[in-house]
């Protein structure tokens, strides 16, 4: 079972390019990423892409299917029909190295900006001791893989690169939440969080959530629970109050 | 360092933002390559937001037909002006005839609804197009989202929290006081009880399933397992929080639909089916 | 001089993956400057995709478990052929390695007394793999990765490693390392690093077969670069069969499906029903393996009066089982056998500990896990050999050369038992990353500079693809190697067989000469291939000649001419070794005597 599709597909480099129209045979059960090796191995050996595991688990071949943002590995072609013409183009929010492959170095510097963890000692014997409950969730931003699906389609830096400099995205908003939440961590990132990468530019529109091959809630579970941390801290003068008394008798 | 090959490209590039392909970036002139029909939910959003707009602004100045014994409408209740008709909440003082007793109460329902995480999601995306949908380019020059004033204002969110709390629990004490006839006799029960106590309800879940109160209930600990109580009540919370959406519609039809009923029986449309 | 970027380190590491940032975080902590080069971006490499967990014998769940079970297991896993000090080192020492990662901010699922829970797997006596559901390797890379960034170590991304620097030949300090050259995938340009420690730590092997587990990344060429720079390859006949490879449909066959399945309950079945595994228990493993369903059943919640069910056998068993029962026209649809969870565990449970397999199965196969069986077999999972180093500082042969992780041979003998790689990364990467470190710092100012003649080289060998015009596209090559070692020296081999695939890679390795590329350099994959397939080839030759040579069958390489297991070829080790016109040479030699103590272990602990 298989047929013949038409592909539009950008190559070109940061001096320019074109969606370039490819006629390419589709066999049943493939997804995208098997049709660009296709494309690769038979009509274009330089076709450049980024791919790792081919199996949704390393977020490398991300690209923009249709102008949604997506993995390529995990986009069946069952999900279109055998007329559609499937239109794959590089990443929007970063600059391009060439064809579908772009530069994602400003994901690495903001992840070196990020406050180290920072753990409470061990118990006596050794052992960190932590229940179920308090991991979880922590766990559930630590199943992120890094595919920069949430960093390319947020508006924030999509639609205005001046604010790559004072907003770090949102896979290092849940990246803070996370640590923030880590039952063993001992830090305060809230005013990093709001001061140093820019939680306040975050207008919780939830593209983030949408694009996530993990499913995470990132707007849900991470970025609004941090903000409301930021209150606790920066905007709510009970709490802030509260924590001063609490302070106060417990020293 | 953590680098990938060296490049003049790729570094921060201040300039303003309109969608329009960067130097750098894949030059693509299409604001959106989407193929779907993205522009329906914006769309299907602002006409509804329009349309409860328009009716509550027009019952809120109405000043008429938002009291048919035993019941009050939502938009008046509480009512806290001796201008007010019926027997309602606690009068307070007298405001100036002009003024509808809805004004005075109006500020803390809109505050909550304004401030809340979902609508903000809502009104951003099809009012304010920022973005329209996602991977669609808006249309704005600059962002600076809710960094500064006014927009920094939404972090008061928690405060109309406890106001709407508060007002749920009025609403609840206004439904309760549905279980009356038209004489104020009380063991009795129409149509319009009904639709109080669910707007009561609905209102109440729209609250409780707030991020603000999952945070304020639980979500601020790091340690669950040593606050078994308050870990309880988060978990309760997050399970109603996955239907927040869904509760800030739902709510908001019913609230508008409890006001319209009681107008319907204030003008005599209608007459209220009594069930005991 | 050529012109390339160049720069200076006491320790350059070759890979990313586990082994890797553990070998550099151990470096840069005994205060040598650090680099880590790898192939794609940082935290994408091949350990990712590691499912079920890291084995350790912490004993959070079963106080009877120690290290001398572990080691006792990971031996009898691997059928004896194992280095004695390297497994012993390794179950040691992996609980340690374990505990640190938490320090550095890995989240393991826990236990109800909040420690890191464990859970069952092939081959391992209890339940000893810590684990994070069914997405450890993730964590274990992540955790890694960030603590890489933390410390600040320099870390060259999308950069690939065409040949290490040994100096001149005959010169001073003859073979001993001085340093990498390589090209940036990005751009195209050449780098070097002067450097007297190189560790390696490049994965395995599994792109030189049709059906496998692994990424584009696994070409063996650390092991090729090892070989080169005139290390020696131990072990390298034995090649992981992993039993459950997705099979349906063609696009993802041969993606894992993790064997934390079976260790949560999952049961194999052919067409018929049958949990056929139990006509499959080898007498190796008769004494502790359940002999009914029911015993196998009960296991799983009474380990201590039951013996564990067939599933759980070491994956060589299983591998071979699968492929028999197909074989025999007892197997799923399309060429698998069922692996089946849904109708053992309820579909909550399922979701919760298999979330990966889950997604897995419903995005790529439209298959509910929690409904309906999956359809598995074998597929190319692991290289048990590698590049023969020294148990306690993973040195090679080579002065200044490591080797860490799947790129090392040894530690795993004739089979690796499943959890026992990411332990082995931690133990032998930490251990790598202090000698290397070690090494570099001994040798103080007194470095050898690079040599230009060696640069210029290396240079033109990478550009050889370009000077060609009218060639073969490296694709088609690729392809038909695959193919050949999937055909040829695939899970049950015979001599014939072998011989072919031999003569198939000579004349492969004459297309490969010829072949040209199109385009320029600029992040050109037809390029990059073109300098993977030598290294393709190079290491399908080495498992080819040591298959051809081993007559007997034992874990990974199994001989239909040569059914048994030789006690004789039990003594001896296969070591490839590139000969001086730049062929590959085979020696044996005899297996490293185990001290009387530790062999004592394989009586006192029941089975």
């Amino acid at each position: 079972m298989s047929h013949q599709a038409t592909f539009r597909v950008w190559r070109g480099d940061a001096s320019g390019g074109e969606l370039r129209t490819y006629t390419v045979e589709v066999n049943e059960g493939e997804v995208v990423l098997d049709v660009i090796h296709r494309l690769q191995a038979t009509q274009a050996g330089d076709l450049a892409v980024r791919w790792n595991c081919k199996a949704g688990k390393c977020g490398s071949c991300s690209a923009e299917i249709n102008g949604r943002p997506r993995l390529m590995c995990m986009t069946r072609m069952s999900t279109f029909g055998e007329h559609d013409t499937v239109t794959v183009t590089p990443l929007r929010t970063f600059p391009v190295v060439r064809d579908l492959v772009t530069d994602v170095s400003y994901n690495y510097e903001k992840a070196a900006r990020v406050p180290a963890f920072t753990p409470r000692p061990r118990d006596p014997d050794g052992h960190h001791r932590m229940q179920q409950v308090d991991v979880e969730r922590s766990q559930e931003f630590r199943k992120c893989i890094e595919c920069w699906l949430c960093q390319d389609t947020c508006h924030v830096i999509r639609d205005h690169e001046e604010n790559k400099r004072a907003f770090a995205g949102p896979r290092f908003l849940i990246r803070l939440a996370e640590l923030d939440m880590h039952p063993l961590d001992v830090a305060d990132r809230r005013a990093a969080a709001q001061d140093e990468f820019g939680l306040g530019y975050c207008n919780i529109t939830k593209c983030c959530s949408e694009v996530c091959p993990e499913g995470i809630h990132l707007t849900d579970n991470g970025i609004i629970p941090l903000k409301e941390r930021v209150v606790d801290r920066r905007f709510d003068p009970l709490t802030w109050l509260g924590s001063r008394i609490r302070r106060r008798a417990g020293s | 360092m953590t680098a990938t090959a060296p490049r003049g490209t790729g570094s921060v590039d201040p300039r303003g933002g309109d969608g329009a392909a960067r130097p750098g970036r894949a030059a693509i002139p299409a604001r959106t390559l989407r193929t779907d029909r993205w522009w329906v939910q914006p769309l299907v959003t602002v006409a509804v937001l329009v349309l409860f707009i328009a009716y509550a602004t027009f019952r809120a100045f109405q000043n008429a037909y938002y009291y048919e014994s035993p019941y009050i409408s939502p938009f008046y209740s509480p009512c806290i002006t001796t201008r007010c008709e019926g027997d309602s909440f606690p009068e307070f003082f007298t405001g100036p005839a002009w003024i509808s007793p809805a004004i005075y109460i109006l500020v803390l329902p809109l505050g909550i609804r304004l401030t809340c995480y979902y609508y903000r999601k809502a009104y951003y995306r099809s009012f304010w197009l920022s973005p329209p949908a996602c991977a669609v380019a808006e249309p704005h020059r600059r962002y600076t989202g809710e960094t500064r004033l006014p927009l920094v204002g939404q972090n008061v969110h928690r405060y109309f929290l406890y106001a709407a709390l508060l007002f749920n629990v009025i609403l609840f004490y206004e439904a309760f006081r549905g279980f009356r006839d038209a004489t104020g006799e009380w063991g009795h029960m129409g149509l319009g009880t009904l639709v109080l106590l669910v707007n009561a309800v609905l209102l109440f879940l729209y609250s409780v399933s707030c991020h603000s109160c999952r945070h304020i209930v639980g979500g601020r600990l790091n340690t669950f397992s040593k606050h078994p109580l308050q870990y309880r009540a988060w978990t309760a919370v997050s399970r109603l929080n996955a239907r927040h959406m869904q509760y800030a519609w739902v709510s908001l039809f019913s609230v508008a639909f409890a006001d319209f009923y009681v107008f319907l029986l204030a003008t005599g449309t209608i007459t209220d089916p009594q069930f005991f | 001089m050529v012109e390339l970027e160049r720069h200076e380190y006491d320790v350059v590491v070759v890979g990313a993956g586990g082994a890797g940032l553990r070998a550099a975080i151990a470096a840069h902590e005994s205060g040598a400057r650090t680099a880590v080069v790898c192939k794609s971006l940082l935290g994408k490499a091949h350990t990712v995709m590691a499912e079920g967990g890291i084995a350790a014998a912490m004993a959070n769940l079963y106080p009877e478990d120690n290290w001398r079970v572990h080691f006792r297991d990971t031996m009898r896993g691997g059928k004896m052929l194992n280095h004695w000090r390297m497994a012993q080192l390794h179950a040691q020492e992996a609980p340690d390695r374990v505990r640190e990662l938490e320090d550095w901010g890995a989240l393991f699922d826990r236990t109800p007394d909040g420690l890191i829970s464990q859970r069952d797997f092939g081959g391992h006596r209890y339940a000893r793999l810590a684990h994070v559901g069914d997405r450890t390797g993730l964590e274990l890379i992540r955790t890694l990765q960030q603590r890489t960034v933390a410390l600040g170590i320099d870390v060259y991304m999308e950069c690939t490693v065409t040949r290490l620097l040994t100096g001149a030949e005959g010169a001073d300090g003859a073979g001993s390392v001085t340093g990498a050259f390589g090209y940036w995938r990005e751009s195209g340009r050449f780098i070097a690093w002067r450097a007297p420690s190189v560790v390696l730590a490049t994965g395995g092997i599994g792109k030189s077969y049709k059906v496998t587990s692994n990424s584009w990344e696994y070409t063996g060429d650390g092991h090729s670069l090892a070989l080169r720079a005139g290390a020696g390859l131990v072990n390298m006949e034995f090649v992981q069969f992993h039993p459950t490879g997705m099979v349906w449909p063609p696009s993802v066959r041969g993606i894992l499906v993790t064997e934390s399945v079976r260790g949560d309950g999952g049961v194999l079945r052919n067409s018929a029903g049958n949990r056929f595994m139990f006509d499959y228990i080898p007498d190796f493993f008769r004494k502790e393996t359940a002999e009914t369903e029911a015993e196998a059943d009960r296991w799983y919640d009474d380990k201590r009066n039951n013996r564990r069910p067939p599933e759980l056998l070491p994956r060589d068993e299983v591998a071979r089982a699968i492929n028999s029962e197909v074989k025999a026209g007892r197997g799923s649809p399309h060429g698998g056998v069922f692996l089946d969870i849904a109708t053992r565990r309820d579909a909550e449970y399922v979701r919760r500990r298999l979330p990966s397999m889950y997604h897995q199965f419903k995005e790529l196969a439209e298959v509910d896990i929690t409904a309906e069986a999956m359809e598995v077999g074998p597929t190319c999972h692991y290289v048990m050999g590698g590049v023969e180093v020294d148990p306690d500082t993973q040195a090679s042969r080579v002065p200044g050369l490591f080797a860490a992780g799947e790129v090392a041979g040894g530690m795993h003998g004739s089979n690796r038992l499943g959890g026992n790689s990411l332990s082995d990364l931690l133990v032998f990467g930490r251990r790598a990353g202090l000698a290397a470190a070690e090494h570099a710092l001994a040798r103080g100012a007194d470095r050898a500079e690079l040599s230009e003649e060696e640069l210029a080289g290396a240079a033109r060998a990478a550009l050889a693809p370009f000077e060609r015009e009218g060639g073969e596209n490296p694709y088609a090559v690729q392809q038909e190697l695959q193919q050949t070692m999937h055909d040829l020296v695939g899970i049950i081999r015979t001599a014939p067989e072998v011989e072919q695939a031999l003569e198939r890679i000579a004349v492969l390795r004459e297309r490969v000469a010829a072949l040209s590329v199109e385009g320029h350099r600029q992040y050109n994959p037809g390029w990059h291939l073109a300098l993977d397939l030598p290294h393709m080839l190079l290491v399908s030759e080495c498992i080819a000649r040591a298959a051809l040579e081993r007559q007997e069958s034992r874990g990974g390489h199994t001989r239909d001419d040569f059914p048994a297991t030789d006690p004789e070829w039990g003594r001896t080790n296969l070591v490839c070794s590139r000969a001086p016109d730049g062929s590959v040479a085979l020696t044996r030699q005899p297996l490293p005597q185990m001290p009387s103590e530790l062999a004592e272990v394989f009586e006192e602990v029941p089975a």
